[in-house]
């Protein structure tokens, strides 16, 4: 098995909390994983990606090589489309709708939202939403994660422990909080994936 | 045994501890802050109180770190490529004092300028100083060499450098760790003049380093890090340079080369593995993440047809760093074409954020600049750099750290006036001290903002040795007390801020304005935001 995937935001949203999780989840699975990060310059509010590769054979390249990932995973809609160039012609693309809008030329969202529905595997959820609705109004990006979730290749059980290594300090109300944001995300997608 | 998940940069800070140094020294930059930053977290490096403080700059910390190896001690300098500039006059006569205790000079590339403002590759200056370079391909690579990188650098009493890359700098792998050495203890060199580099005495230690070089060699020769693939088909060889041999890897999943293969992971290259490369192969590709330093070497200046091919013939392009699909086409292999990014997909370049400090300096500079003319304003490297973009467009220059107060300077002997430089406080301290004094010398009509946040912010906010000291310095090194001046940047205060940069550029000599107020990056840290806190456990 392998999951190559492309997480992508904007500085500061935390995409790095979701390459946490996959990461605890992959070394429970005792899989080979590399995940190549943004730091520095584009974190103040810019475009950030991160290439998460996992893998049960060793992995090679820190970068995903174009038109090979298996999933994009935004928590920003207008950041999904900008990796496209890595997506595979079978991956999923699954993305945030709540936009992020810092710029002065944000596209309009129906046009937006048109572009995400023209991939054939795509799911768009209104993470931000859900997690309000489950009442872990900051757990939008473990939303993210719960909806990309069936299309990785990682049981579900061990990305809910992954949360519970990364939030334990925090202690077990958030923890469960995570956990019910994930089980939101995984619904949505078990509900609205057309394989 | 469990694996530790680490960047490529945190290896290198592991394989340091463990490999028992006994202090770290260097001013942040990416992608090289994380191996400081490791080893102020570390459990045993605190048990051990190894020394992890910041240093002023790159020049003084990599002083120190030669001052802890001359009394015996394994010590680690960090630094990013353009840090290594700044450090280059120690650096460089590092190598001709050579060591006493252990001593690594860890260099983090940024090509490709993710995070910089150039792409230049640290290896020229390992070459430059003649001493061996370390370049990992993998994360287990850069703990293995900085592990075994003292040892090498105690028996040939020279500085090592490791030399990474942004990419295996800031990706994160499973590393297996080897036994916790013991720290040195102290003990003064042999030969006490040994760092005394007199005409005399540097002659007779140059001549020892020279000498030293064919032991390198050897060394690079013997490296296990040097690793040979045979294979039979010799139409091409490859020759694959630190991370460039994982995105040549990559394009084999097999894990099997058609064509010889050199892995080439330690320096000076070591000649009878190259020699045999191309010896037996028609064409060699040479690939590496940076300038095409080997391909320079083994191509010569005359022989332009050589058979050698990389970046200087076309077959990889000439800028940037590699990727697989760089070194697939240049296989000449197919490459996979993803879909298009669609039209409507608006570029987002970094800005500063919300409620940043540095947002209402620019807005009362701009008014007040209205004032005086455009294109005078001399900035410097940091968030506030950020400024030269829309809606602000303040700043006309941003070339090395501390170079704005000093080109300032020279604008105003041009007839510049006003002369402004903005300048952070981190940069400040860094490389901006000895350029205030040269315009107090003078008197230089300059007028001076120091955009105070309290912080290194751009790096991520590691402590600024500005902080709680500013008006000191700038009154100690000369400038009137009354041309000191201190401002809250809030939109509340936006009238007074322009009154008071209106006053200090009519001033003609020096003054200083320092807007003080604290990075909200560092502010929502210590309120300690889960979402931060995520980020602190990930990082
Ligand atoms: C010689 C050199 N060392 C380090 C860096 C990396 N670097 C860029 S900006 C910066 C921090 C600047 O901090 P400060 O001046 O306080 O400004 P702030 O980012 O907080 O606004 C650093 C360390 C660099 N570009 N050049």
């Amino acid at each position: 098995m392998k999951s190559d995937i492309i997480l992508s935001g904007v500085g500061g949203q935390g995409i790095l909390s979701i390459a946490a999780v996959v990461g605890m989840a992959a070394l429970e699975n005792h899989l080979y994983l590399k995940q190549a990060e943004v730091h520095g310059m584009s974190q103040r509010g810019g475009a950030v990606q991160s290439h998460l590769r996992i893998s049960e054979r060793e992995i090679a390249s820190d970068l995903i090589p174009e038109g090979r990932a298996d999933i994009i995973i935004s928590v920003e809609p207008m950041e999904s489309l900008r990796y496209l160039p890595w997506l595979s012609e079978s991956g999923w693309l699954v993305t945030n709708t709540t936009p992020f809008v810092n710029i002065t030329d944000y596209p309009d969202m129906k046009e937006l939202l048109a572009e995400i529905e023209k991939l054939p595997h795509h799911i768009a959820i209104n993470a931000d939403d859900i997690a309000r609705q489950v009442k872990s109004p900051r757990s939008s990006n473990m939303v993210m994660l719960g909806a990309a979730s069936p299309f990785l290749d990682i049981p579900y059980q061990s990305l809910e422990n992954g949360i519970k290594k990364i939030f334990e300090r925090k202690g077990e109300k958030i923890v469960q909080l995570n956990i019910d944001a994930l089980k939101a995300g995984r619904d949505f997608s078990e509900v609205h994936k057309k394989l | 045994m469990e694996k530790l998940l680490l960047l490529g940069a945190e290896a290198i800070a592991q394989g340091a501890i463990d490999g028992g140094m006994s202090g770290v020294y260097a001013y942040p930059g990416t992608p090289s802050t994380e191996i400081t930053e490791y080893v102020q977290h570390n459990k045993i490096a605190l048990e051990r109180k190894l020394h992890s403080q910041w240093s002023a700059n790159e020049k003084t910390a990599m002083e120190a770190g030669l001052g802890m190896s001359y009394a015996g001690k394994r010590a680690m300098v960090c630094m990013k490529h353009v840090g290594l500039n700044v450090a280059a006059d120690a650096f460089i006569n590092s190598a001709i004092t050579g060591v006493n205790g252990g001593l690594i000079v860890a260099v983090a590339d940024d090509p490709s300028m993710h995070s910089s403002q150039n792409e230049q590759d640290s290896r020229f200056f390992g070459k430059f100083a003649m001493i061996p370079i370390f370049e990992p391909a993998s994360q287990q690579e850069a703990y293995d060499m900085t592990y075994e990188a003292f040892e090498l650098s105690e028996k040939l009493k020279i500085p090592i450098m490791m030399r990474i890359t942004t990419r295996l700098a800031h990706s994160r792998a499973g590393i297996e760790t080897r036994p916790l050495k013991q720290e040195n203890k102290l003990k003064y060199p042999e030969d006490p003049v040994q760092f005394v580099l007199l005409p005399s005495n540097a002659r007779k230690r140059y001549k020892g380093l020279l000498g030293l070089q064919s032991l390198m060699e050897q060394e690079a020769d013997r490296s296990s890090f040097n690793t040979y693939y045979p294979a039979r088909n010799k139409s091409l060889g490859i020759i694959a340079c630190g991370i460039a041999f994982n995105y040549l890897m990559e394009n084999y999943p097999e894990r099997k080369f058609p064509h010889p293969v050199l892995q080439l992971g330690q320096y000076p290259l070591p000649f009878s593995k190259v020699e045999k490369i191309v010896n037996e192969c028609e064409q060699v590709l040479v690939l590496e993440d940076g300038y095409p330093l080997v391909e320079e070497m083994l191509k010569g200046y005359l022989d332009k047809n050589s058979k050698i091919k990389g970046r200087l013939d076309g077959t990889i392009p000439r800028d940037g760093e590699l990727n697989p699909d760089i070194v697939a086409k240049a296989l000449g292999k197919e490459v996979k074409f993803g879909m298009k990014v669609p039209d409507i997909v608006a570029n987002r370049p970094p800005e500063l954020c919300a409620g940043c400090s540095h947002r209402d300096i620019y807005n009362a500079l701009n008014e007040t600049m209205k004032e005086f003319g455009k294109q005078k304003v001399f900035s410097d490297i940091g968030c506030y750099t950020l400024g030269a973009l829309p809606p602000w467009n303040s700043i006309n220059s941003c070339v090395d750290m501390g170079a704005s107060i000093t080109m300032a300077k020279g604008a105003a002997d041009a007839g510049v006036h006003p002369a402004i430089a903005v300048i952070g406080d981190s940069t400040f301290t860094h490389s901006g001290m000895t350029a205030l004094l040269d315009c107090v010398y003078e008197n230089t009509p300059v007028t001076v903002i120091i955009s105070d946040n309290g912080t290194t912010g751009m790096t991520g906010g590691q402590a600024s040795h500005a902080t709680g000291r500013l008006e000191e310095i700038c009154i100690g090194l000369g400038v009137k007390p009354e041309h000191v001046r201190v401002l809250t940047p809030l939109p509340k205060y936006h009238d007074e801020m322009v009154n008071v940069l209106r006053e200090e550029m009519l001033y003609e000599g020096v003054s200083v304005v320092i807007p003080r107020r604290e990075c909200i990056q560092t502010l929502a840290r210590s309120k300690k935001d889960v979402k931060v806190k995520v980020e602190e456990v990930v990082k």
